[in-house]
């Protein structure tokens, strides 16, 4: 019982929005954007803490400092741009639409209130 | 209806009612959100009926990469193109109304140019249409490029790649993106049908409304949430039209297909789109802030927006775009599904590539520095490379592709076959005898595929006359 509470209490933050994708911001950024589903999906991952500038520098290796964060709470939207680890269509680019690489963020742990 | 707006002497704000003078609403139509893509035919014959001031159309982005700037050629299809055109320009001839196409043939250079002129002057040939075309060339002289770097001019946004005298000299390409100016001036002329090379998407919906009396911050607000064509409804169900009346205090938007639908959030979600800022859009002459920009409902199908700020520019700048040769590519498909290679496949590939080097120096003098070969693995780390968090293989199976990029398509022909022949007898220690490694869905197992290039550049020029660099021809077709 214990066991299958706390799974019930870890959800995944695509339960939480109606669309989670990146796109190339021009050949030499990256921009995601997350839109939730509601105020109340908005307001518990926000309030997790799981969805951070810090996790994103983590997980695409950039600086901290080039995370640009912004939080639209009109559009229950929260919009992450960096810097393109490869400039894209680059020799070694493996996204050139920087399509897919909001991929690692659709499954993110969040912890639900 | 115009309202007077007054500062009397005690300086407060008098708005008086002016009947009888009403300024010109400007109705804008975005045919499609790319020239290439395509739109309804009955969509946009109804939205001219409804009465569009103009048909805009934008044809490029640097999203597919550099190859299309570097290599001169277009992105097709051809045909799609002259379908989308032949529709565009036979209404705005029937209805009198400017055709302005932005970013032709993709990357807006002069082939690009050329390449999509030739299609409107052979649709004028085959519909026996008479018409003045105005085509803006954006391709920029490497030494007038060169001279104005000198000047100090040229400036990197952030990030960019390096950009020196040098390496503009050993470039393929540049195109700067021109603002509403170089358009105003060939509207100016009277010309039917606009043409231009890398242009900004928003100036191509900007231009005719400032022209006529519309302030900047409706006009370019208008323009990007009109760039995409009906990119900014709530639900597009394929790719079509999409129209807005632009006045002085804001702009109404709403799909001229009547299966769409704007919903305030749809298009104040759609300023964000493909934006680093979601409240800063760049343009050349100034930014458009969109911070205290408010998106109301006027029915269930349209929107008004109004609220936005723009805020010109210190200095007059358009930003460059180059593209540079970075080598040829050779590259092999194959699939791999043992499971004793999968489970070391990093060790497998990393002593691969040991063997390979050595081949390859020894046979072809090469050095490795001299080319380079990647392992793209697909079912590890193949779509997002060194930011994949999780590189290691879970699955039965990887998609493997070998990719060479060597100075020459010759030399990449030739490293290939070694790289793929020595890896599909690669050893393993747990298998003894002669291992082939690879499943090869292709006889033979690999392709040219041709110039590689990069975009070398992400800086602004600081112009002094906005047209001054673009060049413009008219024909009378």
């Amino acid at each position: 019982m214990r066991l299958r509470r706390q799974e019930e209490s870890m959800r995944e933050l695509w339960q939480f929005t109606k669309l989670i994708r990146s796109k190339n911001a021009g050949p030499f950024e990256l921009t995601f954007d997350i839109m939730f589903k509601d105020k109340d999906c908005f307001r518990e991952v926000m309030a997790s803490g799981q969805l951070s500038a810090e996790l994103i520098a983590q997980l695409y290796k950039v600086d901290l400092k080039q995370v640009r964060f912004f939080v639209i709470e009109s559009l229950l939207t929260v919009k992450i741009s960096i810097p393109r680890p490869v400039f894209s269509g680059d020799v070694d680019d493996t996204d050139v639409y920087g399509g897919q690489f909001h991929g690692p963020l659709v499954r993110l742990q969040v912890k639900a209130g | 209806m115009l309202r007077l707006v007054q500062v009397d002497f005690a300086g407060e704000i008098v708005i008086e009612e002016a009947p009888g003078i009403t300024l010109k609403k400007i109705r804008a139509l975005a045919a499609t959100g790319n020239l290439s893509t395509g739109f309804r035919e009955e969509t946009l014959v109804r939205a001219v009926q409804q009465g569009a001031h103009f048909i805009g159309c934008d044809a490029g982005t640097t999203d597919s990469g550099p190859y299309y700037l570097g290599s001169g050629k277009p992105r097709g299809p051809r045909e799609g193109t002259k379908r989308n055109l032949r529709i565009m320009i036979r209404e705005a001839l029937s209805a009198g109304v400017p055709v302005i196409v932005g970013s032709a043939g993709h990357a807006g250079g002069t082939p690009h140019l050329a390449w999509t002129l030739e299609i409107v002057r052979e649709l004028a040939r085959e519909n026996a249409w008479h018409f003045k075309l105005a085509a803006i060339d954006s391709e920029i002289p490497k030494e007038l490029l060169v001279s104005a770097f000198l000047e100090g001019r040229i400036a990197p946004l952030c990030p960019a790649p390096e950009l020196g005298e040098t390496s503009i000299r050993q470039a393929e390409r540049f195109v700067a993106m021109m603002g509403i100016e170089p358009i105003q001036s060939a509207l100016n002329t009277g010309a039917q049908v606009v043409v231009t090379g890398r242009c900004s998407d928003v100036a191509i919906y900007a231009a005719l409304p400032v022209l006529e009396g519309i302030p900047k911050h409706v006009a370019f607000h208008a323009g990007k949430i009109l760039e995409c064509g009906s990119a900014a409804v709530a639900q597009r169900f394929y790719p079509d039209c999409m129209a807005a009346e632009l006045d002085q205090d804001g702009f109404t938007v709403e799909p001229p297909n009547p299966a769409f639908r704007c919903t305030p959030q749809s298009v104040a979600a759609h300023t964000l789109y493909e934006n680093a800022d979601p409240y800063h859009l760049v343009e050349s002459g100034g930014t458009v802030d969109t911070t205290a920009a408010q998106y109301e409902p006027i029915s269930d199908r349209a929107v008004r927006v109004s609220g936005a700020k723009f805020i010109p520019g210190e200095k007059y700048t358009v930003k460059i775009e180059g593209a540079a040769l970075a080598g040829y590519r050779s590259i092999v498909v194959a699939g791999i599904r043992d499971p004793l290679i999968l489970r070391q496949l990093d060790t497998f590939l990393a002593s691969l590539r040991t063997v390979v080097e050595r081949k390859i120096e020894d046979s072809l003098k090469l050095s490795r520095g001299a080319y380079t070969l990647q392992f793209r693995v697909y079912g590890s780390n193949g779509s997002l490379g060194q930011a994949e968090p999780c590189p290691q293989v879970e699955g039965h199976e990887v998609g493997l592709i070998i990719d060479v990029v060597a100075p020459s398509q010759s030399l990449a022909a030739d490293i290939l076959p070694i790289v793929w022949h020595t890896g599909l007898h690669h050893p393993i220690p747990e298998q003894e005898g002669l291992i082939s490694n690879f499943a090869f869905p292709f006889s033979p197992p690999g392709a040219d595929m041709g110039p590689v290039y990069r975009f070398c550049a992400n800086h602004i020029w600081h112009l002094d006359d906005p047209c001054k660099p673009f060049r413009m021809t008219l024909e009378n077709l």
